[in-house]
């Protein structure tokens, strides 16, 4: 098998081991997205009819949901909170920054493919704002200092 | 000599500050020493500027040392910290630190305590004990005793929990839920991820008890994908607790069915409305339904459900336990009870406080916070998340009860308090209140699909200086038609925050205080 083969095999697994779930679109969309980082449109036929829905809900639902992709991310993906408790302790100018040092604009990937910069809108950590997180990790009271040590040495992690 | 415990925090304030590597260091440094240590992650007592916050188990009770950094590690261990001894991060005993001292933590009693999945833990502090007292009753006799507790919704609406779940107990079907929603995404708020993470046990117990109260056999809680710490504390206490005996198909020996299952959100901040979570969990697009029918006539999957939120949920437990009375003897008017507010955003010490309703703003903001972060004057406080209102100095005196902030405008929501220091902008607060309702609307009511983007153009406008008058007159009727037009809380109350900042921060909008004057 080659790697797309591959690929939609495991997904048919996963459409397999979801299909008689209630409400199953959404565990089975974590799950690819887990699996392979992002659900390949290519994918979406198989989904709808494993779930025995129309196309066009599938495609809705993913969509619809901001943590959803349909293309991979980068290597890393930084998010950036910028909700309130994290604006009054100065994500604007971090997130300002993060651009600044990645070249690339939030929701964009710089250009090494390194680094996927993402608003995200609360963590959960507003008493120890601003924060942020790289990959499945949380930072807290973060400054321009440490940001730019972290992207760099992301940036270089090649 | 017997091992001395030793508590680093695993709650992800503490971890986003490095609690994984002290607890590393600690352990390494013990072995090193010949140090007899029993490492224990408990969660966080909310503390936050504290974090990494170390308890060390004393004869004179534990003793708090924060914030404590990875290379402070080696000379706290020099300084005798196994026991008790003091050093510029000693704290005394963390039971006496004022903070937590003048707190009164009723949901959050074993908070930062316990090690949150440890069932004996949870047993030795009083878990267990209100559902073991519902088995005993009847469905009725439970939904009373919620509703002589007088808990209200905690997640902002603070709509009766007694009537909701009398109304699913009376709704006849052969298949009820019970829904907690755990999609907590206002900024400012994480008085849910901490019981998640904190406390699971509690939740679970809050959940079965309204499950063995209304007759429903099946749970779900809904929680964002933005707290995977959260999902996974979760995951393993449902898994503990089924593997006990207090889940599944005979409740603590009872002959109550009880299945709970953790639903991971996908970032729509909308979600949180209850009736677009219910959406989500059936795996469509989270869109707003109309009411009615109400969620507990027809709600998941078109049957009746208990939907509250977390907080909610995990007050029902101490209710049950310890009678309506105990628990509705805190508070003022008709606000009973305490919440866990959060103290966010600029603020020095910041972190969770429970208190009974009726305490100040001002008392949370100066005698638990300590003032600004930054040191500079506190211009803007936004109570009650995204949705609420930013309440001015002249207001700080009020009692913190749902019936007085709703006179003034104002709403407690959730708890949560973002502290803006004399730097904020409230025009610029008050477009990024539109177009964060812009980028979240599910779109399915008019005012809020449009009329948040029309807003953020309007305020452009104001702030361009282009027919300024025409313009403050043109964003309150934008406000006006959201407020009363809108399906949801989304649209309904992005106002709150547009027109407290026009209200109360006129210069913020270049016009003055009589053109600001709604009259």
């Amino acid at each position: 098998m080659n790697d797309q083969q591959k690929q939609s095999a495991s997904i048919r697994a996963l459409i397999e081991s979801h299909c008689t779930m209630q409400g199953a679109l959404l565990p089975l969309l974590h799950a690819i997205q887990d699996l392979l980082g992002f659900i390949p449109p290519a994918a979406v036929p198989d989904i709808a009819e494993g779930l025995n829905l129309s196309r066009a809900e599938v495609h809705g639902v993913i969509t619809y949901y901001h943590f959803f992709r349909s293309e991979p991310a980068g290597q890393h993906v930084v998010q950036v909170c910028r909700a309130e408790a994290c604006q009054a302790c100065g994500a604007d100018a971090l997130l300002a920054l993060a651009e600044k040092t990645l070249g690339c604009t939030a929701h964009q990937t710089s250009a090494s493919g390194q680094v996927t910069l993402e608003p995200v809108y609360c963590l959960g950590l507003c008493a120890s704002s601003p924060a942020i997180q790289v990959d499945d990790r949380l930072h807290a009271r973060m400054t321009p200092h440490k940001l730019t040590t972290l992207l760099t040495q992301l940036e270089a992690a090649r | 000599m017997s091992a001395i415990k030793v508590f680093v925090p695993r709650d992800s304030a503490a971890l986003a500050v490095g609690a994984d590597e002290v607890a590393a260091v600690l352990s390494a440094q013990a072995a090193q020493r010949g140090l007899a240590v029993e490492l224990v992650r408990n969660s966080s007592r909310g503390l936050f500027w504290l974090e990494t916050l170390i308890e060390v188990q004393t004869p004179q009770g534990r003793v708090a040392y924060g914030p404590v950094a990875p290379e402070d590690v080696a000379g706290l261990l020099d300084a005798g910290l196994l026991q008790g001894a003091a050093h510029p991060l000693c704290h005394g005993l963390t039971e006496q630190i004022p903070y937590l001292a003048r707190q009164e933590r009723l949901t959050f009693a074993r908070m930062g305590v316990t090690d949150p999945l440890s069932l004996a833990d949870y047993e030795a502090h009083g878990g267990w004990q209100g559902l073991r007292r519902a088995l005993g009753m009847d469905g009725a006799a439970i939904v009373q005793e919620i509703t002589e507790s007088g808990l209200r919704g905690r997640g902002g609406a603070a709509f009766p929990a007694g009537v909701k779940w009398r109304t699913v107990l009376q709704a006849p079907a052969a298949q009820k839920y019970v829904v907690c929603n755990a999609d907590e995404g206002d900024s400012g708020t994480f008085s849910d991820r901490m019981t998640m993470e904190g406390d699971p046990f509690m939740l679970i117990e809050g959940m079965t008890i309204a499950a063995v109260a209304v007759g429903a056999t099946r749970g779900y809680v809904y929680i964002r994908s933005e707290y995977p710490h959260a999902i996974a504390v979760m995951n393993q206490a449902i898994a503990l607790a089924t593997a006990a005996g207090h889940l599944g198909e005979r409740v603590c020996g009872s002959d109550h069915a009880f299945h709970l299952e953790v639903r991971k959100a996908a970032g729509a901040y909308v979600c949180g409305e209850e009736t677009a979570l219910l959406e989500s969990i059936e795996g469509k697009r989270g869109v707003v339904r109309a009411k009615p029918p109400l969620p507990a006539i027809e709600g998941l999957f078109g049957l009746p459900t208990v939907i509250n939120n977390v907080i909610t949920l995990a007050s029902v437990p101490l209710i049950l336990a310890k009678g309506a009375g105990f628990y509705r003897d805190y508070g003022v008017g008709r606000s009973q009870g305490t919440l866990p507010f959060q103290l966010a955003g600029n603020i020095r010490h910041g972190g969770l406080v429970e208190k009974a309703f009726g305490l100040t703003l001002r008392e949370l903001l100066f005698d638990f916070g300590g003032g600004s972060r930054s040191g500079r004057p506190i211009k803007a406080v936004q109570v009650g998340g995204p949705l609420g209102a930013y309440v001015p100095e002249a207001q700080w005196d009020l009692p913190l009860d749902y019936e007085a902030y709703a006179a003034v405008g104002a709403v407690v929501g959730h708890g949560g308090i973002v502290v803006h220091d004399d730097t904020a902008d409230m025009a610029k607060l008050a477009r990024y209140a539109m177009e964060f309702c812009a980028l979240e609307s599910c779109g399915k009511c008019t005012p809020c699909r449009i009329g948040s983007t029309r807003g953020v153009e309007v305020i452009d406008r104001i702030a361009a200086n282009q027919n300024k008058v025409q313009h403050v007159h043109l964003l309150r009727d934008l406000c006006n038609t959201m407020l009363h037009g809108s399906l949801c809380a989304m649209g309904g109350m992005t106002p709150y925050p547009v027109l407290s900042a026009l209200n109360h921060y006129p210069a913020d909008f270049g016009i003055d205080a009589s053109a600001a004057d709604p009259a």
